[in-house]
């Protein structure tokens, strides 16, 4: 590649399995396009690193334009990297200059046990969505449009709320490793739409408690997460969670055994 | 697990007490600091107040006591077992992790709070049953107050417990707004201006007491 390829210095979390003794490596970073992503900026190691025999660097990657939340790697210290807003597969190495050292590692969490190298199982999410993070749909012919009347400020917040990915930046980002974000964002997305009505409030407390079973931490609101969010989630979604929370716990009660039509 | 275990037991529950007892709290250091602005209507004035307290509704005075007992054993328990809890959910470190946006106040909240614990126990000892306080006299809170802060060690530890409170509050009365789930939704949600203005008149306010003795502006 001609002139304008960056050289820089990659500090790069290697560990070679799952509870296995990691550490960080570094590596050269050669001729780097600036147009391309952070992720081919990788590969480019990566193909390196095969010709010459070594174990290329995991990373997970799927869509690669922002939108399935599968990458995500700690970019000199910022979830995603020092660009807003932005996945790590759509940062461009035009973010960097030449002779810069990049430190890449792997999402820190309890709850978030590194698999190989970047690659961290988010199982955990999936379990807290099990957990609450859905609406019992009646299926059958489809409704009228619009038969459902929802405000337009309803909708607004569930939507942005919506815009989630999972990629789990916030666990990442938060000095307590809290998924206190995403949970909330499944939350206000489903507790603002009718559909999620019914079950809004044991949503809530089921989601929460599987929250902490899994061990993420607590929240002390310091912004982080929602700075690191790719999709810009508020950490307004929180407000929304804890106050589901409050009436939930305030309201709960058994479900009764036997019912007048059972 | 009944209700209560169960909403305790939980990270968000802890939480909503710990903003809950934090309200408790900052509501009575409103009214206690500008309680203690009446030093500087003087003597006869600060001291009768004094009585007021202790004599005239001291029932009333042992309710809002042992509220307050209440409320900063709860408030310190729950943040001590959160802070575990926190810490335990990164057990591997990062090597490099650079804060976005956390402000001093929030990443000093831990350090403060202990400091204030500390704080209220002297100053409990100081100028309420006299333990620490080298002429503590039942009937003479102004004069007690001013050979109080005869000694700069003293004043300047109160002083400091002031900075701290500043922080804690400049923190803790936005995040329990949200913590509460009574925070409107906001374009900017990390402004604070009105937990800046309460943290300023409240620790200020506090502070004016040792800055006057000190200064001679009160005798
Ligand atoms: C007894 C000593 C104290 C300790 C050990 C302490 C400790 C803490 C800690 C560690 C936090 C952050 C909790 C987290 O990680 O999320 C916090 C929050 C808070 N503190 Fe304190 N604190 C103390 C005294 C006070 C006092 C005297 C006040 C009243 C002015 C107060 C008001 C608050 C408030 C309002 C919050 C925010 C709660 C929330 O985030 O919703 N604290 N405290
Ligand atoms: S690879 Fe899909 S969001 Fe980055």
């Amino acid at each position: 590649m001609s002139a304008g390829g960056l050289n820089l210095t990659l500090h790069v979390w290697r560990q070679s399995g799952p509870n296995k003794a990691g550490k960080i490596v570094d590596y050269p970073a050669t001729n780097i396009s600036p147009e391309m992503s952070f992720l081919e900026m990788l590969d480019t190691v990566n193909e390196g690193l095969i010709t010459s025999g070594q174990d290329p660097i995991a990373f997970d990657h799927d869509c690669r334009e922002g939108i399935c939340g599968s990458c995500g790697v700690m970019i000199n210290g910022a979830a995603h990297g020092p660009m807003k807003q932005t996945t790590a597969c759509q940062l461009h190495m035009r973010t960097f200059k030449n002779g810069d050292e990049i430190w890449i590692e792997p999402w820190r969490a309890g709850a978030f046990p590194v698999i190989k190298d970047l690659v961290v199982d988010r199982g955990a999410f999936d379990r807290i969505i099990q957990a609450g993070g859905f609406i019992s749909a009646p299926t059958g012919s489809p409704q009228d449009a619009n038969s459902l009347p929802i405000s337009k400020l309803d909708a607004d917040d569930a939507m942005d709320a919506a815009a989630c990915i999972g990629c789990g930046a916030c666990v990442a980002a938060c000095p307590n490793a809290s998924a206190s974000l995403f949970t909330a964002a499944k939350i206000t997305h489903l507790g603002r739409l009718p559909q999620g009505q019914p079950e809004r409030y044991r949503r809530a407390l089921a989601m929460v408690t599987q929250m902490d079973i899994e061990g993420f931490g607590g929240c002390t609101l310091f912004g982080e997460c929602q700075e690191a969010c790719p999709k810009g989630i508020s950490i307004d979604t929180i407000v929304q969670m804890n106050r589901d929370y409050i009436v939930a716990a305030a309201s709960e009660r058994e479900e009764k055994v036997e019912m007048g039509a059972g | 697990m009944g209700r209560l275990g169960k909403f305790w037991d939980s990270s968000v529950g802890k939480k909503i007490v710990m903003g809950a007892t934090g309200v408790i709290l900052v509501g009575f250091l409103i009214i206690h600091m500008a309680g203690n602005l009446q030093l500087f209507l003087g003597a006869e004035r600060f001291n009768a107040y004094s009585k007021l307290l202790k004599h005239d509704i001291i029932e009333l005075t042992w309710i809002v006591r042992l509220t307050l007992l209440v409320s900063v054993v709860l408030h310190a328990v729950a943040a001590y077992q959160l802070t575990m809890r926190n810490k335990a959910a990164r057990p591997e470190p990062y090597a490099k992790r650079v804060p976005q946006v956390s402000t001093y106040a929030s990443q000093t909240m831990r350090y403060g709070g202990v400091y204030l614990l500390l704080f209220i126990v002297y100053h409990i000892g100081h100028f309420t049953t006299g333990t620490f306080h080298p002429a503590f006299s039942e009937s003479g809170t102004f004069g007690n107050v001013l050979i109080g802060f005869s000694t700069w060690p003293i004043a300047l530890f109160y002083l400091g417990a002031m900075g701290f409170l500043s922080l804690h509050l400049y923190h803790g009365i936005w995040a329990a707004f949200r913590t509460l789930g009574l925070a409107r939704p906001s374009g900017d949600p990390l402004k604070r201006q009105i937990a800046l203005v309460l943290a300023i008149v409240v620790a200020g306010g506090f502070s004016l007491v040792p800055l006057a003795v000190k200064l001679g502006l009160v005798h």
